[in-house]
């Protein structure tokens, strides 16, 4: 008999949950994604039905799976983590082989009417795994160098298989996201500063290789590094995307120049305007003002998070928590990064404010795991 | 996994440790962003807004050059001109009108169009740039150039225009293109954004119009940094546009430009025909108009002469202009007959100048009567009574029925404007646009190409080259595009038994070589290239009882538009046919008169391939012909040809 299930006489039951929900959270949660709606409504040129309705819907159903998940004790999800893992796994497998193409790139898997994109479920799969995996470890295995290697495997598996589709922002959300919980488990520092120094050294082999006979990455993969790091040098070729964004993000100064007022967006000049470079939109039309607001409902989020974890005793809970809010910080941050041109411009969204349905339900279902931490919590 | 007190605390500091260490490094990335929001938004907000608005990317277009239109030999039809033109682009502009006032001291323009210029330029978004000058002079062009700092917004440009170097020869075919209109784009759905530039040309009318979507080509873009005044300051890219499709029609320009030399002050049309595959080689409306005064914008004074004329210029005759065909269609009820094994070509009928039929009589053009005819003696002396005997053996159903075989009452598909259906009349076609039941007298005018029956010089030639073909020939206007050959299929027999045809044929043969031939003055001397034809002469007037009884009036004596259609088809040569022509001279009196001389040249300058030898025309006419050759004034050859390689 663990802890936990020995601590659980304090933990409500049946409809009493509901009270337990950490409303705080949801009422973040429901702000961001109507900034999003806003967003969408005002870059489809002042229409509902093109973006801002059907995200509308999808935000229901996802809220409708927040509150299903949340209602579930979390030791049902610690016990099937392994299990959802496996899942994923074999979808992005199915991906390989029967995925349709978009944007060049193989992502998503039709089950009849739904599309699903299985490299989305991973990002939370893999948190989970984690999370169940270091709430068995005994914690002073933790560091050790055979208990280290595994989850390392469990993350590269499906990472290769994202990158094999090829979708670098998400191999870069998977990598970082399951360090992310064996940093807040406790794996030994030594471990990430060698992991950087490797990284680092890579980076500097990677731009060493190039035009010479063992170049590591494709021509296209070197402009975009050229791009990223001077986007003017060819603003009208791959520099013209982040180039535009950039444009339309400062020329939005203190409060911005009104709603449906961006001329960046409204003269096209944004590529990919409702999904990844939303934000630009944003900044554009409502400035400083509204673009830190959006970060602060962002932080309000992680600090939510972040003090559920640390307050919960169960490290399970506490794992997953923060595996879940870290994930949703490395979505916003590193799509915020890209469009401001503080990185390289990998196809990551904006979390609860770009245009796409998978990425949206799993995100809230996924909440809904660290609402189920919160309710199911030891007292 | 058992797990005691003391872990679960150690694990607790530890995840707590860890956790704040996560929140510390997420803060300060969030805090590293809202940074640079801030270095961007607020202290970098100027540059990026300027950036945003005046300093930006634009995008031009570049128009495409519009495709070459080209005769079968490859002389220029219609080409493309540099022009210069000055333009206005609005948003650039902070005092449209001082602006305008001070352009009007460097380029000619009436305050009335300074005023409309104002109002065109007031319509369009501010970032179209307007054409306020068209086809100014290179002085003027300069001028504005010079001054173009002191004149924000104002471009000099220079730009392509249509040009028809052939003046009038071929203004019905192609047509003419213009500026577009709104009304020109209320009509086309989703239109290429190269619309969207004000006084692009768009074609209007004829091939130009038919042929717009490959003719027009695609645009090219241009993208230019612009400075805050909207001028540009360099190009950053260009993609240069495809142009239109170069066009080859089927007509052969010197064929055209005889005919309609040789048409002169007539209201008529010629429309020849390439016997062996439907090739359209010439197809000629007199008088004709130039083009060229459309594309530049037509004077109220030019435009009220071509419309007030009655001999009609605008319109094109040979595809528009409906007629009865007159004994023209003889051919067509005699085929009918034979077909139906109603009559044999050796059968004889009694003509005695007039038939009696329900009470009524109907007469032929020859009071006296032709007595004993048959088939082919019928044909050559254009006898009325023997078609009004046959035509009520076969009925007007089965007679419309074969006329349609032979290409009347059909559309010709052409891509040229407003092309005419004609009319092959049937009892339930009167039914239904009348009310009325076919009457027996409505048979007997059918017959002889009268009454309802209409059919366009087109339709006359397709009916003559597949009388002379045996072949459902199809006609053609387009040889080749971007020189890749049109398709021809190869055209269905006609369905006719070949003996008829042969019959038939024996009787145009007649009409021109016969001894009492009707067109016997225009037969070919030369044996090789001996003609068959048809005359026609048709009625624009009924004759009433009560004219006929005083005597019917010569048409010499009447006003010019109420004398007869004169008519004439033809093809050549007998033996082995190459061309058919078919002519129409409204209100010319006499088919054998009027219409066939002016058939017999445009014959032999096409079999001769340029002016005809003398020797092919009887010795006694020589003379005469010689004369109107020396005044007919026709291009020469070697001039086009040089012209059309230069162009080319």
């Amino acid at each position: 008999m663990s802890y936990l299930e020995s601590n659980l006489k304090q933990v409500p039951t049946g409809m009493r949950k509901i009270l337990f929900i950490n409303w705080p959270l949801v009422i973040l949660l429901s702000a961001v994604a109507s900034v999003g709606f806003l967003m969408l409504y005002s870059v489809a040129g002042g229409t509902l039905e093109t973006w801002s309705e059907p995200q509308m819907k999808r935000f229901g159903v996802g809220m409708a799976a927040m509150f299903a998940v949340a209602f579930t004790p979390i030791w049902f999800w610690r016990n099937i983590s392994a299990l959802v893992y496996l899942v994923a796994l074999v979808l992005l497998l199915a991906v390989e082989f029967f995925g349709a193409i978009g944007m060049g790139a193989q992502r998503w898997l039709e089950l009849g009417p739904i599309r699903v994109q299985p490299s989305e479920l991973m990002k939370i799969a893999i948190v989970m795994l984690l999370a169940a995996y270091y709430d068995w470890l005994d914690v002073d295995k933790v560091s050790r160098p055979i208990w280290v290697l595994l989850p390392v495997v469990l993350i590269l598996v499906p990472t290769f298989l994202v990158l094999m589709q090829p979708d670098l922002g998400t191999a870069v959300l998977l990598v970082l996201g399951g360090g992310l919980v064996m940093f807040a488990a406790g794996v030994s520092l030594w471990y990430f500063g060698t992991v950087i120094a490797i990284v680092v050294a890579l980076v500097f082999a990677v731009l060493e290789s190039r035009g010479t006979d063992w170049q590591l990455l494709h021509d296209y993969q070197y402009r975009r590094i050229d791009t990223f790091v001077d986007p003017a040098a060819d603003p009208l070729g791959a520099g013209y995307n982040i180039t535009q964004a950039q444009i339309a993000l400062g020329s939005g100064g203190w409060n911005g120049r009104g709603f449906m007022q961006g001329t960046q967006s409204r003269l096209n000049f944004l590529p990919e305007k409702h999904t990844d470079f939303i934000f630009t939109t944003l900044a554009e039309e409502f400035g400083f003002i509204g673009a830190s607001s959006l970060l602060l409902l962002y932080a309000g989020i992680l600090a939510f998070c972040i003090h559920a974890a640390v307050t919960n005793k169960d490290r399970f809970s506490s794992l997953l928590t923060l595996g879940i809010a870290g994930t949703f910080f490395l979505f916003f941050g590193i799509n915020m990064a890209m469009v401001m041109g503080l990185m390289p411009v990998v196809g990551v969204p904006l979390p609860l404010v770009s245009y796409g349905g998978t990425a949206m339900m799993i995100l809230l279902a996924a909440f809904g795991l660290v609402q189920s931490a919160h309710i199911h919590r030891p007292r | 996994m058992k797990q005691t007190e003391r872990t679960v605390r150690e694990s607790q500091i530890r995840i707590t440790r860890r956790g704040l260490m996560l929140g510390g490094i997420q803060a300060a990335v969030i805090g590293t962003l809202a940074m640079r929001m801030r270095k961007m938004q607020l202290e970098e907000a100027d540059n990026y807004r300027m950036l945003a608005e005046g300093n930006s990317v634009k995008i031009r277009l570049i128009p495409p050059a519009r495709g070459l239109i080209y005769d079968r030999n490859g002389v220029l039809l219609a080409g493309n001109e540099q022009n210069y033109r000055i333009t206005i682009t609005r948003e650039d502009t902070e005092d449209l009108e001082k602006v305008i006032s001070d352009l009007r001291r460097l380029i000619p323009m009436t305050p009335a169009q300074a005023e409309e210029m104002l109002e065109e330029l007031r319509k369009r978004p501010p970032t179209v740039p307007v054409t306020v000058a068209d086809r100014v002079t290179w002085e003027e062009f300069s001028r504005v150039a010079v001054n173009a700092p002191a004149l924000p917004g104002v471009t000099p440009e220079v730009g392509l225009s249509r040009i028809y170097p052939r003046g009038d020869d071929c203004a019905h075919i192609l047509g003419y293109v213009g500026p577009v209109s709104d009304y020109d784009l209320s009509k086309i759905e989703n239109p290429d954004p190269l619309l969207m530039i004000p006084k692009f040309q768009l074609g209007k009318l004829g091939v130009e119009a038919k042929l717009e979507d490959d003719l027009r080509g695609k645009a090219g873009q241009r993208r230019v940094e612009v400075n805050s005044a909207g001028r540009e300051m360099r190009e950053l890219g260009r993609r240069e546009g495809t142009p239109g499709e170069n066009v080859q029609l089927t007509i052969d320009y010197q064929l055209q430009n005889f005919c309609l030399k040789r048409l002169g002050d007539e209201s008529a049309a010629v429309v020849v025909m390439d016997v062996t595959n439907g090739d359209v080689l010439a197809c000629s409306s007199a008088p004709s108009f130039d083009a060229n005064l459309f594309v530049r914008g037509i004077s109220v004074k030019d435009y009220r002469e071509l419309t007030q004329d009655d001999h009609r210029p605008l319109a094109d005759k040979s595809v528009q202009g409906l007629y009865p065909p007159g004994s023209t269609y003889k051919m067509v009820t005699a085929l009918a007959a034979l077909e139906e094994g109603l009559v044999t070509p050796e059968e004889t009928i009694y003509c005695r100048g007039f038939s009696e039929i329900a009470g009524r009589r109907f007469h032929c053009w020859k009071r006296a009567g032709h007595g004993y005819l048959n088939l082919s003696q019928s044909l050559e002396q254009s006898c009325d009574c023997y078609y009004y005997e046959l035509s009520q053996r076969v009925g007007i159903d089965k007679t419309s029925a074969m006329a349609q075989r032979l290409g009347l009452g059909i559309r010709p598909d052409l891509p040229m404007s407003a092309v005419q259906e004609g009319l092959a009349p049937t009892k339930d076609w009167k039914r239904s646009r009348y009310g009325q039941e076919w009457l027996i007298g409505d048979t007997i005018n059918a017959s002889i190409g009268q009454g309802y029956v209409l059919a366009s010089p087109m339709h006359l030639a397709i009916m003559t080259a597949r009388l002379a073909s045996g072949k459902a020939l199809q006609p053609n206007l387009i040889r080749s595009e971007n020189g890749v050959e049109t398709p021809r299929p190869e055209a269905a027999p006609l369905g006719v038994r070949p003996e008829n045809l042969t019959y038939v044929r024996r009787g145009m043969n007649a009409v021109v070589n016969g001894r009492h031939a009707t067109a016997g003055r225009s037969k070919i001397a030369k044996a090789e290239w001996k003609m068959a034809g048809k005359t026609g002469t048709s009625q624009v007037r009924n004759i009433t009882a009560a004219e006929r009884a005083r005597g019917v009036i010569s048409n010499s004596q009447l006003p010019w538009n109420r004398r007869d259609h004169a008519l004439f088809v033809c093809y050549a040569p007998v033996d082995n046919p190459k061309y058919a022509v078919s002519v129409v001279v409204e209100h010319g009196s006499g088919g054998s008169t009027a219409a066939a001389p002016i058939g017999r040249d445009v014959m032999l300058f096409a079999l001769a391939g340029g002016k005809p030898p003398m020797d092919a025309y009887p010795s006694s006419q020589r003379g005469r012909i010689q004369t109107m050759y020396e005044e007919l004034d026709l291009v020469d050859p070697a001039t086009v040809q040089n012209a059309g390689t230069s162009r080319a």
